[in-house]
C-alpha cells in the first residue's frame, strides 16, 4: 500500500509544472484561504493537533502543541513566525524542492501559522547556498503580495501578515532554532540558553515560534482536507505524509512524498530503484539524516520509517534523509566524514562540543587508517558520552550519535582495521608523547 | 598552528564605498526589518559587499573596509561585523578567483563520488587543492559541507549555481565550458528532472489541475 | 521566594535566581569559568553542571532559574562525571606551560584541574596553537591558553563599554581578539586580566615578575583618582610588584582604573629619597637635621601672615592636619588646597562632595554632567554610570566639549557657560527631563571650577540642583567630581585661607608645599620654599629645602574620596632611602620650631583628625539628603559664555607618580593619538 497521487500534498515536488501563482491555484493552493482563517485561531490549532503533525525538521515535536505555547494575548510585543529553511542536515534536500517548486503552499502555510500564533510577521530563513531557490521564493511572495494574499488584510481575512525572506550564509548550526534567531538578529549563530524558550522570548525578544518548512507547508492541505485525513496515514503518533530523500547507494536516488511508517525496504525498492547490487548488497542505512545513528541491514529488512519504530532501534526518523550504503562502503570513513562535518559546523560556544568534536574527528581519522589501539575504541566511545548531553544545543548530540552507532553495530570492523594496520605497519606511534596534561 | 588569524595577511583595499547598485539593494533589504533592528541586515549587507567586489574586481570577497562600511551603515560596532563575517563560511575574507568551485565532500556526496569531482576540479582548473586558486586567477577550489541536494549527489557548486549528478568527465567538461566563457544551465548534468528518479518520475503522474 | 534543596540542605532564595546562586546560598561551591556575577550569563564553559531531580541531563547551574521544590545535587556521580569530562576537554588543547605561566598559583583552571582533572592525558592528537594578539601596552596575551569563556568579550562590551573585543571564527578555531590589530581603547583594561580565569590575558608589566605565594598583600586605597578604589598592594622585599582591586560594592565593585593599577613603577623612579637644601643657589644633599634645621632657622620668628602652606592632591589627611596645626602654631592661616584654582566653597561639606554616592548613581533616574569627563577623571565611576545607562531610563545630559565618547549615549546640550546659564534659568529642554525625574543628579567637574568664573559655575550648578528636584530630604543630587584622592580630606580639614587671605601672595616670605604643584612664577622671588613630597617636579627645583615624603603606598594614611567616604590605606612598603611618613616630618619640624605638635603616634594623630572634623571619627559614607537649599557663594550672573575645556587631557600622566612611570609613558605614546581624537571629535 503506497500513497496515491491524490493524497500527495506536494504536487509539484519535481518541478514538472509551473510554480507561479496561477498554476499553484490550479493545483488547489490558496483555495478558500480567507474562509479557513475565518474559522479562527483555535480551530486552526485544533485541526493541526488532530492531524497528529509532528515537526518535520528532525526533533518531531507535535506542531499544534508547539503553536499553543504562544501567548494567547499579546502583551504589547509583536509575535513572530520564523520558518526554518536552513536545511543543512547531511542527507536532507526536501525543503529545497518546496522552496523552488511549491513555494505557494509554504507561503499559504505561513499565513495560517501566523494567524494561529497571533503573528503579523514571518521570516523565512533560507540557507545561504539556496540562492536560486530563494529567488523563486521571493518572487512567489511578491506575487502573493500583488494578489492581496499577503500584506494588510491578507486574503481578505482581516489579518495583516507580512512575510520576508532572510538568507543565511553557511552555518549548519543556524538550523538550531535559537541559533537561527540569533543569526536573524544579525549575530553569530550561537544557540541561546533555554529557558527562556522562543515562545516567551524569541526573535527581537518577542514571542516566536520556529517551524520547519515542510511542517508549515503541509498545513494548508491539512486544514482543507481535515486533520483526520492527515492522521489517517501512518501509525498512531506517527501520522501523515512525509518527503523522504533517498540517496547513496541506490539505483535511482530521489525525493518522494510517502506515507509515514512505510517500511524502509519498500521505500527504497519502490521509489529509488532498490539498493545498488540488490538488497543483499546492503550494508547499512542512515535513516534520518546524518545525526541519526546508522542501522545495519538486518534492522533495515523490516524496520518502519517513523519516529517510534526507528527510536526502538536507537536511531530516529530525523529529517527522513535516507542514506543508503552498500557493501562496497568504507563505513568507518563514511562516519569519519560526518565527524569532520560536525567539527566544522560546531559553533564553538560550549566546551564539550568545541573541543570534543575535533578530538572525535581526529580519532575517527585514525580509525579509518586503523592507526590506533583497540582500547582507543573505548576511549572514543567515552569521549562521545562526555560530549553528549553536556552542551547548550543538540548539535553535539547529533554529532556523536553516528560514531556511537558505528561502534554499536560495527565494532568488529574497526578492530579488524586496527589489526590490519598493525599487521602491515606495526604498532601505531602516538603523534605526541604521552604526557600529563 | 591554525592559520586563521585576526591579522589578515592579505592585501586589503584602502577604502570601500557602496556603489549606486549596492545602495539600492541596501534600501530594499533594510525594509524587511523592524525599526531599530537593522543589525539583522548584517548578513545581507555582507553579501552586498561581496557582490560589489565581484562587480568591481571580478573577485567575490569581503575586505575589512567592506565590513567597516557595513558596520557604519547599520550602526554596529565593527567587531560585531568581523565576528559575523568570520563565522559564516560563505563570506570570503580573502580574494578568490573568477569562478568559485565548491565541491561538497560530505558523506552523501562522498558516497556518490565527490572525490572524483575534486580530482576533476584539480586537473581541469589547474588548482593545487582545496583553498587554492589557479595561477590564471580563474578558479578557486573549496570544499564545502553538505549543500542540501543529496539526492542529486555529487554536487559541484559554481558561485551560486548547483551542478548535480556530477562525475569526473562532466566536471571537466563544465570547467572547460566555464573557461570558454560559457555558462551551462545549472541542475542535473544527466538530464534528470530535478529530484525525481532517473528515468522519470514514478509518482505525481496524475496531478489535479495539471 | 523558592524553596530549593541542595544536597539535602534546604534554602530559600528569591524567585528567578539561578541554581548556581541557590547552591552558593546552601554553601556549596560550584566550579565555573565563564560565569561572572557582574557580567551577562554565557553558559558556555559547562563546568557548573549540576544534577536536578527528574532532569535527564545535567543542567548549567549558572543559567538555569530555580523553581520551588527543586532538588539539586552538586556532588552526584552524574555531576562528577560531567565536570571531569568538561575539564578533560578544556585541557586537551590547553598548553602544559604552567611553570612559565604568570597565572600559576591563582589560576581557576589549575585549581579546578586539581579537583576534576585526570593525572594523564588521553589526547594523542596534535594540540591547537593560537597566535597571540596585541591588545595594548598593559595586557599580555598568550592565546593558546584561552578557554574561550568570553568573559573578556563581555567585560569589554558590557562594563567598559568599548565593544572592541570579539570571538571571531567558529568551532575549535574560535579566537578571542580585536580582529584588526589595535590597542583596546579603555581605561579599564587591567580588569581583563583579573577576570580571565586562565593565563591567556596577563599583566604585561608584571610578566615573569613573581609568584602569588611570594607576595605580601596589603589592603589600601587608590588615590590616583578621587574614586577611592579599594586596592590590594602586592609587595615582595620592600618593592611594590602589582596592585589589584579589592571588592567594595559601594565604591569600585571589583574594578580598577588602569592608571591606579599600572603606574606604580613611577613610585621607584625620580623619587625624592633624601633631604636637600639649597646652598648658593644650588640644591645639595643634606641630612634630616640639616634640612629641618634650615627650616627652623628660616621660619622662627617670621610673622605668621608671611608664611603660607599649600597641600597637593595626593596629600593624606594626617599630613594635612599636622601641617594645619603647625601653621596655626606659627600664626598662619594662609592655607590652600586648591592649587588648581578651583573655586570650591569649603564652607559646607555637601558643596564639595559627591553627595549621591557612587552606588547612589544606580538609584538616580536622570543625570546632568557639567564640565566633567568622568571616563577619564574617574573611569570606575564612569563604568557605574554606564551600568545605570544600560539598565535603561537614565537620560544623560552633557555640557562640555562635543563628541566625547563616554562609552554611553549622552545628550549633548552645549559647550559651556551659555548652556549652563539657560539651564540655571530653567529654560532649557533638559530642565523638563530633570524636573520629570524622581531622583535626578548632576556631576560637576572640578576642572570646570578652575576658570575665573568658577564660583559662578559652582553657584549655577547648585541652583540647577536646587530648582530641578535634585535636593530632597532623602536625596542629594549635587555632586562634585574631584580628581585626586587627597583633595576632599584637605577641604574637610579646612585647609583654605580666610576670605581675605591667600596662601601665596606678594607678601609671602616662606611657603610650605605639601606635595603641591605651584607655578614657580607665582612665588615671590625671595620667598623660602619648603617642598615636602615624594616626587620632585618643576616646583621642587624652586625649593630651598626638600623634605622627602612617603607615597600613598608607603604610609598608614586616611583618605577621603570624592563622595566624602573616609577610608584607611596601609603601609605596604617603607618609603625609600631617607624618606619618611609625612605627618612625622611635620611633627619633627614642629619640635625644632619650638611648636611641638601634641601627637606622636598614629592613633593620636587620628584622634586629632576626629577632633578637627567629626567625619574622621568614622569610616565610610553615609547616604544623606539635603534640607538646606542655600547655595555656595558665587554670583550666577558672572557666568561667561565660554565652553568647558576637558579637565583630564592626558589620562595616563595626570599626577607625579604616573608622570614618573615608564608604563604610563608607553600608554601615553600608544593612546596619545586616540586621546586627541577623543577630545576633538
Amino acid at each position: 500500500m503506497a500513497l496515491s497521487d491524490k493524497d500527495r500534498i506536494f504536487t509539484n515536488l519535481y518541478g514538472l509544472h509551473d510554480w507561479r501563482l496561477p498554476a499553484a491555484r490550479r493545483r488547489g493552493q490558496w483555495d478558500g484561504t480567507g474562509a479557513l482563517i475565518a474559522k479562527g485561531r483555535d480551530w486552526i490549532i485544533e485541526e493541526v493537533k488532530n492531524s497528529g503533525l509532528r515537526g518535520r525538521g528532525g526533533a518531531g515535536f507535535p506542531t499544534g502543541l508547539k503553536w499553543s505555547f504562544m501567548p494567547k494575548q499579546s502583551d504589547g510585543r509583536p509575535h513572530y513566525l520564523v520558518v526554518n529553511s536552513d536545511e543543512s542536515e547531511p542527507g536532507t534536500c526536501k525543503d529545497r524542492d518546496i522552496l523552488r517548486h511549491d513555494p505557494h503552499t509554504l507561503i499559504e502555510g505561513c499565513l495560517f501559522a501566523g494567524v494561529a500564533m497571533g503573528a503579523h510577521a514571518g521570516y523565512i530563513y533560507v540557507r545561504g547556498e539556496y540562492y536560486n531557490e530563494h529567488l523563486v521564493l521571493q518572487a512567489a511572495i511578491d506575487e502573493a503580495y500583488d494578489a492581496g494574499l499577503l500584506g494588510p488584510n491578507a486574503c481578505g481575512s482581516g489579518w495583516d501578515f507580512d512575510l520576508y525572506v532572510h538568507r543565511g550564509a553557511g552555518a549548519y548550526i543556524c538550523g538550531e532554532e535559537t541559533a537561527l534567531i540569533e543569526s536573524l538578529e544579525g549575530k553569530k549563530g550561537m544557540p541561546r540558553l533555554k529557558p527562556p524558550f522562543p515562545a516567551a522570548v524569541g526573535l527581537y525578544g518577542c514571542p516566536s515560534t520556529v517551524n520547519n518548512v515542510e511542517t508549515i507547508a503541509v498545513v494548508p492541505t491539512i486544514l482543507r482536507r481535515g486533520g483526520a485525513w492527515f492522521a489517517g496515514f501512518g501509525r498512531p503518533k506517527n501520522s501523515g505524509t512525509k518527503i523522504f530523500c533517498i540517496q547513496g547507494h541506490v539505483n535511482k536516488p530521489c525525493n518522494v512524498e510517502e506515507e509515514m511508517s512505510i517500511p524502509l525496504r519498500e521505500l527504497i525498492e519502490r521509489h529509488a530503484g532498490g539498493v545498488r547490487g540488490g538488497w543483499d548488497n546492503l550494508l547499512a542505512v542512515i535513516p534520518g539524516g546524518s545525526s541519526t545513528p546508522l542501522i545495519p541491514k538486518p534492522v533495515c529488512d523490516d524496520v518502519l520509517m517513523d519516529f517510534d519504530a526507528l527510536r526502538e532501534h536507537k536511531t530516529g526518523l530525523g529529517t527522513a534523509g535516507v542514506i543508503v550504503m552498500d557493501k562496497s562502503t568504507d563505513l568507518i570513513k563514511a562516519i569519519a566524514r560526518l565527524s569532520a562535518f560536525y567539527k566544522h559546523e560546531s559553533c564553538g560556544q560550549c566546551t564539550p562540543c568545541r573541543e570534543g568534536m575535533g578530538w572525535v574527528k581526529r580519532m575517527m581519522d585514525r580509525m579509518v587508517e586503523g592507526r590506533a589501539e583497540v582500547a582507543e575504541i573505548d576511549v572514543l566511545e567515552q569521549v562521545t558520552r562526555q560530549i553528549e548531553g553536556h552542551t547548550i544545543c543538540a548539535l553535539a548530540d547529533g554529532g556523536v550519535w553516528p560514531v556511537q552507532g558505528l561502534i554499536r553495530h560495527f565494532r568488529p570492523l574497526m578492530e579488524e582495521r586496527i589489526a590490519a594496520y598493525k599487521a602491515a605497519k606495526g604498532s601505531p606511534q602516538p603523534t605526541l608523547p604521552m604526557a600529563a596534561e | 598552528m591554525v592559520d586563521i588569524s585576526t591579522a589578515h595577511e592579505v592585501a586589503q583595499p584602502a577604502s570601500f564605498e557602496f556603489d549606486a547598485e549596492s545602495n539600492a539593494a541596501i534600501e530594499t533589504i533594510l525594509k524587511r526589518y523592524p525599526p531599530g533592528r537593522q543589525a539583522s541586515a548584517v548578513i545581507p549587507l555582507l553579501y552586498v559587499v561581496q557582490r560589489q567586489m565581484k562587480r568591481q574586481t571580478d573577485s567575490a570577497w569581503v575586505p575589512l573596509k567592506g565590513m567597516d562600511a557595513v558596520a557604519a551603515r547599520l550602526g554596529m560596532a565593527p567587531i560585531r561585523v568581523y565576528e559575523v563575517a568570520s563565522f559564516y563560511f560563505m563570506f570570503n575574507t580573502k580574494p578568490i578567483g573568477r569562478f568559485h568551485l565548491q565541491v561538497c565532500g560530505t558523506t552523501p556526496c562522498w558516497l556518490r563520488g565527490s572525490d572524483e569531482v575534486f580530482h576533476a576540479c584539480k586537473d581541469a582548473a589547474h588548482v593545487a587543492g582545496y583553498g587554492q586558486t589557479s595561477e590564471d586567477g580563474m578558479f578557486t577550489l573549496s570544499e564545502v559541507e553538505c549543500l542540501g541536494g543529496c539526492v542529486n549527489a555529487p554536487i559541484l557548486q559554481v558561485d551560486d549555481d548547483y551542478y548535480e549528478d556530477m562525475d569526473y568527465e562532466r566536471t571537466v567538461q563544465l570547467i572547460e565550458a566555464l573557461r570558454r566563457g560559457e555558462r551551462p544551465a545549472p541542475g542535473s548534468t544527466i538530464g534528470r528532472q530535478t529530484s525525481a528518479p532517473e528515468g522519470g518520475p514514478q509518482t505525481l503522474l496524475d496531478v489535479p489541475g495539471e | 521566594m523558592a524553596k530549593v534543596t541542595v544536597d539535602g540542605i534546604e534554602v530559600e532564595v528569591p524567585n528567578g535566581v539561578s541554581v548556581l546562586q541557590a547552591c552558593e546560598a546552601a554553601g556549596k561551591e560550584i566550579p565555573r569559568f565563564c560565569y561572572h556575577e557582574r557580567l551577562s550569563v554565557a553558559g558556555n564553559c559547562r563546568m557548573c553542571l549540576v544534577e536536578v531531580e527528574k532532569a535527564p541531563k545535567p543542567i548549567a547551574s549558572c543559567a538555569y532559574p530555580v523553581a520551588d521544590g527543586m532538588k539539586v545535587f552538586t556532588d552526584s556521580e552524574m555531576v562528577r562525571r560531567a565536570r571531569r569530562g568538561v575539564m578533560e576537554f578544556l585541557l586537551i588543547n590547553h598548553p602544559l606551560d604552567c611553570p612559565i605561566c604568570d597565572q600559576g598559583g591563582e589560576c581557576d583552571l589549575q585549581d579546578q584541574a586539581m579537583a576534576y582533572g585526570l593525572d594523564k592525558s588521553r589526547y594523542l592528537e596534535e594540540k591547537r596553537a593560537v597566535k597571540d594578539k596585541y591588545m595594548g601596552p598593559l595586557v599580555k596575551t598568550i592565546m593558546t591558553r584561552c578557554i574561550q569563556c568570553t568573559r573578556c568579550v563581555r567585560f569589554a562590551t558590557e562594563v567598559a563599554g568599548v565593544p572592541e573585543l570579539g570571538a571571531t571564527n567558529r568551532g575549535e578555531n574560535m579566537e578571542i581578539g580585536t580582529y584588526v590589530e589595535k590597542a583596546l581603547t579603555t581605561e579599564l583594561s587591567g580588569n581583563l586580566i583579573d577576570i580571565c580565569p586562565v593565563g591567556a590575558l596577563t599583566s604585561r608589566p608584571y610578566a615573569f615578575v613573581s609568584r602569588p605565594w611570594e607576595l605580601r598583600k596589603t589592603d589600601s586605597i587608590d588615590v590616583l583618582d578621587a574614586t577611592g578604589t579599594n586596592i590590594r598592594i602586592d609587595t615582595r622585599a620592600g618593592e611594590v610588584l602589582r596592585i589589584l582591586p579589592r571588592t567594595n560594592d559601594d565604591v569600585n565593585e571589583e574594578w580598577m582604573a588602569d592608571r591606579g593599577r599600572f603606574s606604580f613603577d613611577g613610585l621607584k623612579r625620580r623619587r625624592l629619597d633624601r633631604p636637600w637644601i639649597k646652598v648658593d643657589g644650588r640644591l645639595r644633599p643634606a641630612s634630616w637635621s640639616e634640612a629641618l634645621g634650615a627650616v627652623a632657622a628660616r621660619l622662627k620668628g617670621l610673622p605668621g601672615e608671611r608664611i603660607g602652606a599649600v597641600a597637593g592632591g595626593l596629600a593624606d589627611a594626617e599630613a594635612i592636619v599636622a601641617l594645619k596645626d603647625l601653621m596655626g602654631a606659627l600664626g598662619s592661616r594662609n592655607l590652600e588646597c586648591r592649587s588648581d584654582g578651583a573655586a570650591i566653597d569649603a564652607s559646607r561639606r555637601d558643596f564639595y562632595t559627591f553627595n549621591t554616592g557612587i552606588a547612589g548613581i544606580e538609584e538616580a533616574d536622570a543625570l546632568l554632567i557639567i564640565g566633567a569627563n568622568p571616563r577619564l577623571e574617574a573611569p570606575v565611576m564612569n563604568a557605574r554610570i554606564r551600568k545605570r545607562v544600560v539598565a535603561g531610563g537614565f537620560p544623560v545630559g552633557f555640557i562640555g566639549p562635543r563628541g566625547l565618547d563616554l562609552t554611553y549615549a549622552q545628550d549633548w546640550l552645549g559647550e559651556g557657560g551659555r548652556t549652563l546659564r539657560i539651564l540655571a534659568e530653567g529654560g532649557h529642554r533638559f530642565n523638563e527631563v530633570l524636573r520629570a525625574a524622581k531622583r535626578p543628579m548632576l556631576i560637576l567637574g572640578r576642572g570646570a571650577l578652575t576658570r575665573p568664573d568658577g564660583a559662578a559655575i559652582l553657584a549655577a550648578a547648585w541652583k540647577i540642583a536646587a530648582e530641578n528636584n535634585m535636593l530632597q530630604a532623602d536625596w542629594h543630587g549635587f555632586n562634585l567630581l574631584h580628581q585626586f584622592g587627597g583633595q576632599v580630606a584637605a577641604l574637610d580639614l579646612g585647609f583654605v585661607p580666610p576670605a581675605d587671605g591667600a596662601a601665596v601672595s606678594p607678601a609671602t616670605e616662606a611657603l610650605w608645599l605639601l606635595g603641591a604643584e605651584v607655578d614657580p612664577a607665582a612665588i615671590p622671588a625671595g620667598a623660602f620654599v619648603i617642598y615636602q613630597g615624594h616626587h620632585g617636579e618643576a616646583v621642587a627645583a624652586r625649593a630651598d629645602v626638600i623634605l622627602p615624603g612617603a607615597a600613598y603606598t608607603e604610609k598608614d594614611a586616611t583618605w577621603v574620596n570624592t563622595e566624602g567616604r573616609v577610608q584607611h590605606g596601609r603601609l605596604a612598603v617603607y618609603p625609600p632611602g631617607e624618606a619618611r611618613e609625612d605627618w612625622k616630618i611635620i611633627r619633627a619640624a614642629s619640635e625644632l620650631l619650638g611648636k611641638r605638635l601634641p601627637y606622636d603616634s598614629l592613633d593620636a594623630v587620628r584622634a586629632r583628625l576626629a577632633e578637627a572634623n567629626p567625619v574622621f571619627a568614622g569610616r565610610g559614607f553615609a547616604a544623606h539628603g539635603c534640607t538646606d537649599m542655600t547655595g555656595p557663594t558665587g554670583d550666577v550672573g558672572a557666568l561667561t559664555e565660554a565652553g568647558f575645556a576637558p579637565a583630564a587631557t592626558n589620562y595616563w600622566q595626570a599626577e607625579p607618580i604616573s608622570r614618573a612611570s615608564d608604563t604610563m609613558a608607553e600608554c601615553a605614546r600608544v593612546y596619545g593619538a586616540a586621546q586627541v581624537q577623543l577630545a576633538a571629535e
